[in-house]
């Protein structure tokens, strides 16, 4: 019997990308030099599992180059090998392009082998007991600048043994290595030169005593010397001008090396850390292009999620079974228990819904998983100093709404840290901490999700706004606007109030597509800003995208839903309320403010709507993109929870509607996507967007 | 010669029994002309029933339906094919159709006067349809076959409904 192994791909690739999840988290917080041994081993066994599952199915190159950082971090765990910053950056690079691999291989694409070579050619390296340092020191030695502070440099005596040019190695190559690290000054000592007659032309005789200034790790030297280690005598101490007895470090002894690297230099650490990093995130950038989103989608429910629904499909029988046997038997006396098993038959379907619901709520820490790693790339690549705080991540969320949230969540987070927090120095200049914090949380109120962004950094210039606005043309010069709508202009598409354009953000694509994304989820968005204090923004989501609080009205024959959440009241006005704006635009006053109203029949084209006049028929007043106005119906029919259904399925999308929805009798009716309908109402019928009557 | 003697009877074999070749249609009439539609994609029939009306859609486009939980647009293929437009009667159906579509597979479903009956035809004894310029919807037409003495237009039906995706909104209008 052959078994379709095919069939078992999608689960090994679920569990491959929450196993690289669980590893790039656990390094993200991998203390360097101070491990947590549990950590290491959770790395290890995702790693491990990636390995072994991509062996089954026959993955090898994936298995191949799992094997490799299975190696490392089992050196790791073992406790035989450091865990340094630079291993944790390789690793976390390595997660990437082993990440990358896995999308590829299951869209049957091609991953660049070459990346992979090279990422692999890294582990290999550190696995090697070299470290990447000198690649890296190769590839960015332009970058490389000596230090300004004159405080970093290094005494190097290099003395090699009379054998050593006889074993392949150059001395005048290395002195050519090390001046590409920085600021070199080389003194030769000639004393051991004997006269011409005795010189052994294979010999060497000289030896020098260097001084290299500049910003450069022992590391990168100690790899310079790597392969005449044992044909010299070599010392290495640090040029410091505060430390008077510089500890000597000489290279027979290794295991004080390593201290000396982490306690004498961080900052060439930090240094290659952002080198690779930035290699890292370059290379998440390409992989994110060129990876298309999609596939077939499974998910992972908890299991006591799944015991709780059972339970509730067997009381549903119970009542079930009661409520026919009444039936086959019934007399007029028995109503009453009729009457409480049809009750009890609504609360366990209304309870069943729920749990059925609940099966799609994931935690939204799916989603802010990510971030970590963000805010760490971003803000070593910026120059900023930036903590993230993170609360509420085990608040459970709809699928769809993690997989949609994901998107302007990073877009705004990736705002907050280019836009909004300043570089250290204006900080401080500010009289702020220099350690900028960006907040993220999530939480749940009164049937909706709350996710809210918050920085503590410059915040917005309505004044900049404003004038930015102005000069696009998008308000004209004597517009009062309030504060919320001077915001709301940076949702506008290219709008960009940022100096220079950086590949971070900039280009003023962004926020039309953040706020786009979150209208479609049916939330909405809101900005809380103080100049020098920081911004917020806040994000409002329907707890759930499958079922909605609807309020049924009729026009004429027909029937439409409107979300509750965008209803704010329903009146009933007379004539003498209206006035025209402009010769057309009627408008109504509600305390105070003036609204524009929508004649629904109008907009949707119902032939038979009873209520002409004003004063015949009902305004619902809504909201919706921040905009208000009155609906203008027939009548208000009744309250009900809707199940949505996608009209573009079968069909395709409609301006004005957001889905329909199937009513108790079997009929459908259409739900109404407000802000839609507001941007329709003020347009001429012949250009909404999905309009093809002019044509036919 | 001997070569075609063996390769005829085989020609034959295939003409009565293979399916390759054979396709059955699902034949429908639509004021007085005789349509098909591959019978696969069919995928039921039923009767003519009230729909809900989309606004600002297009007006062969009736409106949707519940078909057990699904919402499935109704297309009114007289009006499609700017035919006359004529009062739904008792025998006026629904064909249920499966589309293919950029995005994956839909349903919609088709008003026609009645359905008549269910046609083999070769596929390769298809004809082109004639082009009658700008006047009539041919682009939705794969192909025409005879049936004894009537001519059968068989439909493309992937392109009913995606004419009606994009901007290049009905040709059959200008």
């Amino acid at each position: 019997m052959t078994i379709d192994m095919a069939q078992f791909h999608q689960v090994f690739f679920d569990e491959s990308f929450e196993g690289l999840d669980v590893m790039e988290s656990g390094l993200l917080e991998m203390d360097p030099g101070n491990a947590d041994p549990e950590q290491i081993n959770s790395i290890f066994r995702a790693a491990h599992s990636i390995k072994g599952g991509s062996g089954t199915f026959g993955f090898t190159n994936i298995a191949d180059f799992t094997h490799v950082m299975e190696t490392l971090l089992d050196e790791m765990r073992d406790g035989r090998r450091q865990v340094t910053a630079e291993a944790v950056n390789v690793l976390l690079a390595s997660v990437d392009v082993l990440r990358e691999m896995l999308t590829a291989t299951s869209e049957d694409a091609e991953v660049d082998p070459e990346r992979v070579k090279v990422q692999k050619a890294d582990l290999d390296r550190l696995l090697a007991g070299n470290s990447a340092a000198e690649e890296v020191a190769e590839s960015d030695s332009d970058e490389v600048e000596p230090a300004a502070s004159g405080q970093a440099g290094w005494h190097i005596v290099f003395h090699p043994h009379s054998h050593m040019m006889r074993t392949g190695n150059d001395p005048l190559r290395l002195l050519r290595e090390l001046k590409n690290l920085g600021e070199l000054t080389v003194k030769v000592d000639i004393e051991a030169l004997p006269p011409l007659s005795e010189l052994e032309p294979e010999d060497s005789y000289l030896s020098w005593d260097m001084n290299l200034m500049g910003d450069v790790s022992k590391d990168q030297i100690d790899d310079i010397f790597d392969w005449v280690e044992d044909d010299c005598d070599l010392s290495i101490e640090p040029l410091s001008p505060e430390s008077t007895a510089p500890a000597v470090v000489t290279e027979d002894v290794s295991e004080p090396e390593q201290e000396a690297e982490t306690v004498a230099v961080p900052a060439p650490a930090e240094r290659r850390a952002t080198g690779a990093d930035r290699r890292a995130a370059d290379r998440r950038e390409s992989a994110k292009k060129s990876a298309p989103s999609g596939g077939a989608s499974s998910i992972r429910v908890d299991i006591s999620k799944i015991d709780a629904l059972i339970n509730m499909v067997g009381e549903l029988v119970i009542t079930q079974s009661m409520l026919s046997m009444m039936g086959e038997e019934f007399d007029v006396g028995q109503i009453e228990r009729l009457r409480e098993g049809l009750a009890q038959l609504e609360r366990h379907t209304r309870e069943m819904q729920e749990s059925v619901m609940q099966i799609r709520m994931l935690p939204i820490s799916f989603t802010f998983s990510r971030f970590p790693r963000l805010v760490h790339d971003l803000s070593t690549k910026m120059g900023k100093k930036i903590e993230l705080k993170m609360t509420g991540e085990a608040t459970e969320v709809d699928k769809t709404v993690i997989e949609k949230i994901g998107d302007p969540l990073v877009h705004l987070v990736r705002n907050s840290l280019d836009h909004g927090i300043e570089l250290p120095e204006d900080r401080i200049a500010a009289g702020k901490p220099e350690l900028g914090t960006v907040e993220l949380n999530a939480s749940h109120r009164g049937g909706n999700i709350i996710i809210e962004i918050k920085d503590d950094g410059k915040g917005l210039n309505k004044e900049v706004l404003l004038n930015k606005a102005i000069e696009k043309g998008v308000v004209s010069h004597d517009a009062v606007l309030s504060d919320q709508q001077i915001y709301e202009l940076i949702f506008g598409a290219g709008f960009s109030t940022a100096e220079t354009v950086s590949d971070v953000s900039g280009r003023g694509v962004g926020m039309d597509v953040v706020r786009r994304n979150i209208n479609e989820l049916g939330g909405s968005i809101e900005i809380q800003s103080e100049v020098g204090v920081g911004s917020s923004f806040v994000i409002r989501l329907p707890l759930t995208l499958a079922i909605l609080d609807g309020q049924t009205v009729s026009i004429g024959s027909e029937m439409y839903i409107v979300p509750l959440v965008s209803i704010i009241e329903s009146i009933q006005i007379k004539e003498d309320m209206v006035s025209m704006l402009a010769g057309k635009g009627e408008t109504f006053k509600l305390r105070e403010e003036y609204l524009p109203i929508v004649r629904l029949h109008e907009v949707l084209g119902v032939e038979d709507a009873k209520a002409k006049e004003i004063n015949e028929g009902l305004l619902v007043v809504v909201e919706g993109e921040g905009r208000r106005c009155g609906l203008f119906v027939d009548d208000l029919l009744g309250q009900q929870q809707v199940v949505i259904k996608s009209l573009e399925a079968n069909y395709r999308k409609m301006e004005g509607l957001s889905g329909a929805t199937i009513l108790g009798d079997g009929s459908v009716a259409l739900i109404l996507d407000i802000p839609g309908l507001i941007r329709m109402a003020g347009k001429d019928p012949a250009d909404y967007d999905n309009n093809v009557r002019k044509t036919a | 010669m001997s070569k075609a003697q063996s390769t005829e009877p085989e020609n034959l074999q295939a003409e009565e029994f293979s399916d390759e070749e054979n396709t059955q249609y699902l034949t429908f009439e639509l004021a007085g002309e005789d349509y098909g539609v591959d019978i696969l994609r069919v995928q039921e029939i039923r009767g003519w029933d009230v729909v809900t009306r989309i606004p600002n859609a297009p007006p062969y486009v009736k409106g949707v339906l519940n078909l057990r939980g699904a919402i499935v647009p109704i297309f009114d293929l007289r009006e499609r094919f700017n035919l006359p437009f004529h009062e739904y009667t008792k025998d006026t159906v629904v064909i249920v159709l499966r589309i293919n579509s950029h995005t994956g597979m839909r349903i919609m479903g088709v008003i026609v006067d009645a359905v008549s009956d269910v046609l083999n035809a070769n596929s390769e004894k298809l004809a082109n349809a004639p082009d009658f310029g700008g006047r009539v919807a041919t682009e939705f037409i794969a192909g025409l076959v005879s049936a004894g003495d009537k001519m059968v237009m068989l439909l493309d039906v992937d392109k009913l409904l995606s004419q009606d995706q994009g901007d290049s909104e009905l040709a059959v209008a200008s």
